[in-house]
């Protein structure tokens, strides 16, 4: 220790003192690179930077180790705890750039998820259908009933009391142009909406999420019961399948997911609660985020595709065509993702 | 006098989490505190209705001169976007928060230390929609119909309580949406290198008795440590008087240059101590 004496003459008296000028100027410098770098400038960084900093990040995190066994000055670990902890988050938390994480969510993470929720896909489906059939009975045997399902605002004229002109006229008719994509705009929103919700209404063991499903069925059960008797339900169901296909296969995998994570809280398995929760949530998530998708395209056949299209056969083609892809793009075997992390 | 010290030092220890890197050092992690983050929200809550106010200006204003049909729509988009997106959006970036964060000092992690993917940044958002959205537009509907009773709205309010108030009944500070993505939010704040204390200089320095210097352990090294950095004059006065007092030293007039002094000799003192495995935690423990 004969080496280190300050300027003065005095021997310096801390460990804390040799420590300092033996690596201060190696920590400005992480710290002058980790700043840049906050700032959301990595591209603008030199070379020479870009090269040093992982030599520089190891640097602090041993000076930190050498510092909590051999230094009392505070400052000077608090200083390097920051240090390191920004550094690190630099250099390991920084995410894949968005374009990969789209191309990664589109070709496996989106498949993959709904692969994985296939039992409660099915359990939501059943809901759905025992919903309608629940609601096609109940208004058929009373036709007061579907007011109280359905409700006045979303109903707009098409009730059992209307004649079947007037119901004809709703699933044929053509708005204006212009009304189209303001509407389209409007349903996607709404119901995308309500994709979230079913997701984050799982996390009550998942039964508000088993009512809305349900609900959702007896809707479209009751509104079956209004068309139906009148001999328009082919019409209807092309009225209905065009967009249908795809939005109700998005609201059932959104129902899904948040019955996915509801047992998962209810029923961990073999895993802690937590560790159950965080994977549940997680791929729900990522199903969620695709129904979201699927509404989107739902959303433009409904708005769009729908008042151009008034022929039976084509909506028919379309809502086919369309579950048909659905069906193949999720459910198609396929390599498992080499490149995900984990 | 035991008992409240040391609840004092478990509150100051109470947020920080050990989190080890993969070269093995433990970064003992700070986490946010309640406080901090309902202020990180609030300012983000802000910020949405001041651009949602501004957009809605804006757009109503293009609309009365064009009359455009895409301009409602653009707005619904809009309106679905900031709700749903301004926190997924902000935290998938690469600096992992909001404005709001940002502005707090505090950053959304992975709890197992991995990297942040996007499934769990969308997790954890889209559970406020049970958290806060489902009421507020729940309370709002009823009471924009009319028909908000005090049931409906001391229900709306318990309900938001309950989600509001989770982070304070977990050790980790987690929002339901955390429990779910699997996140915690910790404090990264810069802080920058305080100046060396024991700073060798021309003066001959003060030489204290080892029983002078046996008086006191680490804890009270740093509470020290934080008096001189503190600079604070009275603070100084009164920590010198009592030193002096409890090692008999007789009062020289300059309690700086004695506290900086002792300071630097009870540090040598205590290193010394340290590379030979011997720590002494504070004043309670036993010297040698």
């Amino acid at each position: 220790m004969t080496a280190s004496v300050s300027p003065v003459g005095q021997p310096v008296l801390v460990n804390a003192s040799r420590f300092r000028v033996a690596h201060a100027a190696e920590w400005e410098r992480l710290d002058a690179i980790v700043r840049r770098i906050e700032r959301g400038s990595v591209r603008a960084l030199p070379q020479d930077d870009l090269l040093a900093l992982p030599l520089l990040y190891r640097t602090a995190l041993s000076s930190l180790s050498v510092a909590r066994e051999t230094s009392l000055d505070r400052a000077l670990i608090d200083y390097l705890e920051q240090l390191c902890t920004r550094a690190y988050f630099q250099l390991y938390g920084v995410q894949t750039s968005a374009w990969t994480q789209l191309k990664r969510f589109f070709v496996h993470g989106w498949p993959a998820a709904v692969q994985s929720l296939w039992r409660e896909t099915l359990v939501s489906l059943l809901l759905t259908v025992a919903g309608a059939v629940v609601g096609y009975l109940i208004v058929r045997g009373d036709a007061a009933w579907f007011f109280a399902i359905v409700g006045d605002g979303m109903a707009g004229g098409r009730d059992p009391s209307a004649s079947v002109e007037t119901l004809r006229k709703t699933i044929y008719a053509t708005e204006q142009q212009n009304a189209l994509a303001t509407f389209a705009a409007y349903l996607f929103t709404h119901n995308a909406q309500i994709a979230i919700f079913s997701f984050a209404l799982g996390f009550a063991f998942a039964v508000p999420t088993a009512l809305l499903i349900t609900y959702n069925g007896m809707m479209l059960g009751a509104f079956m019961a209004v068309f139906v008797p009148k001999g328009l339900g082919v019409g209807f169901t092309g009225w209905i399948m065009i967009h249908g296909t795809t939005e109700l296969f998005a609201i059932i995998l959104s129902g899904a997911a948040g019955f996915r994570i509801g047992t998962a809280i209810a029923f961990p398995g073999r895993r802690t609660r937590g560790d159950a929760a965080v994977a549940a949530g997680q791929s729900g998530a990522i199903a969620m985020a695709g129904a979201v998708v699927m509404l989107l395209v739902a959303g433009m056949l409904e708005g769009i595709g729908r008042q151009l299209l008034t022929d039976d056969l084509t909506r028919y083609a379309i809502g086919t065509v369309m579950l048909a892809g659905w069906l193949l793009y999720f459910y198609l075997p396929r390599k498992s993702d080499a490149t995900a992390p984990g | 006098m035991r008992p409240p010290r040391a609840e004092r030092r478990a509150d100051a220890d109470a947020l920080r989490r050990s989190f080890v890197t993969p070269e093995g050092v433990d970064l003992r992690l700070h986490l946010g505190s309640a406080g901090t983050r309902a202020a990180a929200f609030l300012i983000d809550a802000c910020a949405i209705v001041a651009v949602l106010v501004v957009a809605t200006i804006v757009i109503f204003a293009l609309f009365l001169s064009v009359h455009a049909t895409a301009l409602a729509i653009v707005w619904m988009i809009g309106f679905f976007v900031l709700r749903n997106g301004w926190f997924t959006l902000f935290e998938m970036a690469g600096r992992g928060a909001t404005p709001g964060k940002r502005i707090m000092g505090l950053r959304v992690v992975a709890r197992d230390g991995a990297r942040l993917n996007g499934s769990a940044v969308i997790a954890r958002n889209a559970m406020r929609e049970i958290e806060l959205f489902l009421p507020l537009t729940f309370l709002g509907q009823q009471a924009s119909e009319g028909t908000a009773d005090t049931f409906v709205t001391l229900f709306a309010l318990g309900w938001s309580g309950i989600f509001l108030l989770f982070p304070l009944f977990n050790r980790d500070r987690l929002r339901v949406g955390d429990l779910l993505a699997g996140t915690w939010v910790v404090r990264t704040v810069r802080i920058a290198l305080g100046s060396e204390l024991a700073v060798p200089s021309a003066q001959p320095r003060r030489v204290f008795s080892d029983a002078a210097l046996s008086l006191y352990g680490e804890y009270e090294l740093q509470t020290l440590e934080d008096v001189l950095r503190g600079g604070n004059r009275d603070a100084i006065a009164a920590v010198a008087a009592t030193i002096r007092r409890k090692a008999n030293v007789p009062d020289d007039g300059d309690d700086q240059g004695f506290l900086t002094d002792y300071y630097a000799a009870l540090c040598v003192r205590l290193e010394r101590g340290l590379l030979v495995g011997r720590r002494r935690a504070d004043k309670f423990a036993a010297g040698k």
